[in-house]
């Protein structure tokens, strides 16, 4: 709370630059300027991410489709991890501003431990958002696949375990005739790499080791396919959904057509199941650059703590550096706020 | 080095206990309405399919909402409300001007790149 100036000012030293005219401290207007500075960075960002949707032939991905699964739960839950993200941010900005009120009274005590709830909450946000990336970058089990009329689909449903592979044609490790029996997970690990680089064919498929092999698994559940293409009017897309036998026998034709790039599986620089290689392309930069910012408003917390707890601030008689500290951390937040409803929201 | 030409205005920042218990009110009623806006905003983004009609209407509301949050953030959270006003409107008018500005011609352009797309292929 700067408030007003309560000393008294003489014209004299009023007419001679004893005054700041926002009654504020050269710090504190420097950290302002920065935010600014930084806020038209994320402006820009957001609005170029406008300006691609808007261009962008293909249909963009909705974010619900996409982020709708939570840690040991599985998928079915649209958007609940992220606003679980944004809550966690939220809460962290509200024990920092009661750091500040507490630095206001002169409370070391109070501002140590509502920074350390801070710092903890800001922990969390990180790892939250770590768990978020390798989601997006090791997608689906499903990925999204070409159909024979060159449209793309992305599939959502419930993929049925692989139980076992069994070799028909020995490759260097494994002879004819063998069962090879890993955890669901590995087999489909296999399966993956093999039917994003075309060597699934015909219900086949060519391991690591040059082998060839079929697979034994359970049936796929509720399988969809949902094909975007853009309608007439440039912000609103026609959206195609597929079910029951059909979808399941256009989503292994393509599978099994042993083509390569037909699926796509999860996310990277260059392609990604969810829709426009340009959606993946900003999702990294934004909550990159976004998380880049936590993670630095991070360590200034810590720093700040240290600075705390050895009194610096308490004998030099205020906290304003908590208070500086609090406005970027703040600002983080307020970015995410916009991140959120942007690219995950509408 | 410490000057002491200029006035401390970071002195003038402290309050009492009285004070401070006003205050935290305030910062637990704003943390209340955010959460409430951000689960109403999921909740709504459930309900309402983006292949709907009334799609546009939930878009401009969700926008509307996202920017009452970042005003309580920015007016309570980091104190703008409760600095000299010239300092305040010294921050958000350019800003401001600046982005719907951005907004606009961005957004312009991108229709407009989309509709010859649309009239000529890409």
């Amino acid at each position: 709370m700067a408030g007003h100036a309560t000393a008294h000012v003489d014209s004299g030293s009023l007419w001679g630059g004893k005054v700041s005219p926002f009654s504020v401290s050269y710090g504190k207007l420097m950290m302002w300027f920065f935010l600014v500075s930084d806020a038209l960075t994320f402006g820009g960002l957001l609005v170029a991410y406008g300006y691609t949707r808007h261009t962008t032939e293909s249909a963009w991905p909705i974010g619900e489709e996409t982020f709708d699964s939570l840690p040991f739960l599985g998928h079915g839950y649209p958007l609940m991890y992220v606003a679980l993200m944004t809550f966690i941010l939220i809460v962290s900005s509200v024990t920092m501003v009661l750091a500040v009120e507490a630095g206001h009274r002169m409370d070391k005590k109070g501002v140590m431990k509502w920074m350390i709830a801070t710092i903890i909450g800001g922990f969390f946000f990180l790892g939250s958002q770590a768990w978020e990336w390798s989601h997006f970058i090791h997608g689906s089990h499903f990925g999204s696949v070409e159909l024979a009329d060159g449209s793309r689909a992305i599939v959502k449903g419930h993929f049925g375990e692989f139980e076992s592979f069994k070799v028909v044609k020995a490759g260097k490790h494994h002879k004819e005739g063998e069962v090879i029996k890993e955890s669901p997970d590995e087999l489909f690990h296999h399966f993956r790499y093999a039917a994003m680089n075309g060597l699934v064919k015909d219900n086949q498929i060519t391991l690591h080791d040059g082998s060839v092999a079929t697979w034994k698994r359970q049936h796929d559940h509720n399988l969809e396919l949902i094909v975007k293409t853009d309608g007439n009017d440039k912000a609103l897309t026609k959206r195609t959904v597929i079910s029951g036998k059909e979808a399941e026998k256009m989503y292994w034709d393509a599978i099994n057509s042993g083509e390569k790039g037909r699926v796509i599986y999860g996310a990277d620089l260059k392609s990604n199941e969810y829709g426009p290689s340009q959606y993946g392309q900003f999702f990294f930069f934004i909550t990159g650059f976004h998380g880049f910012h936590v993670f630095s408003g991070v360590i200034i917390n810590i720093l700040i703590f240290l600075g705390v707890a050895r009194g610096t601030y308490h004998r030099r008689g205020h906290y304003e550096m908590v208070e500086k500290t609090g406005l970027y951390w703040h600002f983080v937040d307020l970015v995410w706020v916009f991140v959120f409803t942007f690219f995950y929201l509408v | 080095m410490e000057r002491d030409d200029i006035i401390e205005y970071s002195l003038d920042a402290h309050h009492s206990e009285q004070e401070g218990k006003k205050i935290r009110r305030k910062i637990w009623v704003v943390t209340a309405i955010l959460t409430v806006i951000t689960a109403f905003e999921v909740a709504l983004g459930s309900l309402v399919k983006q292949s709907s009609d009334s799609w546009i209407y939930v878009k401009i509301l969700f926008i509307l909402l996202t920017i009452l949050k970042a005003g309580y953030i920015v007016m309570t959270f980091m104190h703008l409300g409760d600095e000299k006003r010239v300092l305040k409107y010294f921050i958000l008018v350019p800003y401001a001007l600046f982005i719907i500005y951005l907004i606009f011609i961005a957004l312009t352009e991108a229709l407009a790149v989309n509709g010859a797309w649309n009239t000529y292929g890409g």
